[in-house]
């Protein structure tokens, strides 16, 4: 596998191809098998959100370092109508749609870095950090 | 990419096996597809083995607890058995409890469950038969 790959993110089955590439990376930067189920996870809930909510875009893949520590990091990218309050969007169980409210929220927790940047019209990017 | 997850009849039992990392349709398609045979066979009891499953995310988490509810309504009994540790620790972190959803860690302590509720039901006098005359035994509240 390549360093960096990006992923298009149009449809749900680019879903499932972006969770097993961001399986292969983990086990790649040879995380453990529970850090490599939560960034799977994590990243499965991102790309679905800015599937949904933000019409699709593309998700960044690499096997970067991290104080010398083998790590993966995604980033989620979406073109479409942004966050207003980003704040309220990470509390649990807030949802704009008709899912949980669980996707932002709870991926914060799974993984070790997360910087959600987004502004009404200007789209969300998400960044995901998971090292060893 | 498959399009359909096979559920198979045992008896008065429904058995089904998530073998593929399911994109969201199939999911929603397989909520309907069991829902549909639950009503034709008149199952009593549903077990799903989730074993080969890497992850539950939200989206398959409340696919779970909508097939557990439904099913529910519709008088049959659901398990699901053999989450992966790390789907389970997961899980929880994420904040999905799976509430309602009863959980055995085999397809043999899962079946086991399954004989003994629909047992139970059986013993307790509900009417085997689908005759519309029982009627509401509470009412109001």
């Amino acid at each position: 596998m390549t360093k960096t790959q990006t992923l298009p993110l149009k449809q749900e089955t680019d879903i499932v191809i972006i969770r097993q590439r961001v399986r292969k990376a983990a086990e790649e930067a040879r995380l453990g098998l529970v850090s490599q189920t939560k960034i799977v996870t994590a990243a499965s809930e991102i790309a679905r959100n800015a599937l949904i909510y933000g019409g699709g875009g593309q998700c960044l893949i690499e096997l970067a370092n991290r104080d010398g520590r083998a790590a993966v990091r995604l980033v989620i990218a979406d073109q479409g109508p942004g966050i207003a309050d980003i704040e309220r969007a990470l509390v649990d169980g807030y949802t704009s749609g008709s899912g949980l409210g669980l996707g932002l929220s709870g991926s914060r927790r799974l993984v070790d870095e997360f910087d959600l940047k987004s502004q009404p019209g200007a789209g969300t990017t998400v960044e995901l950090w998971k090292w060893k | 990419m498959v399009d359909r997850i096979p559920i198979l009849k045992m008896g008065k039992y429904l058995l089904l096996s998530i073998q593929v990392d399911m994109h969201d349709q199939l999911a929603l398609d397989l909520q309907e597809d069991l829902t549909e045979q639950i009503v034709r066979h008149r199952a009593k009891g549903v077990l799903i083995d989730i074993s080969s499953l890497e992850i539950v995310d939200s989206f398959i988490g409340r696919m779970l607890s909508h097939i557990a509810n439904v099913s529910r309504i519709l008088d049959a009994k659901v398990i699901v058995v053999g989450m992966q540790p790390a789907v389970a620790i997961t899980l929880v972190e994420l904040g999905l409890s799976l509430e309602g959803i009863a959980t055995a860690l085999n397809i043999e302590k899962g079946m086991r469950w399954l004989e003994n509720s629909v047992n139970e039901d059986e013993i307790a006098g509900e009417p085997e038969s689908d005759e519309d005359t029982d009627a509401p035994s509470e009412t109001g509240n």
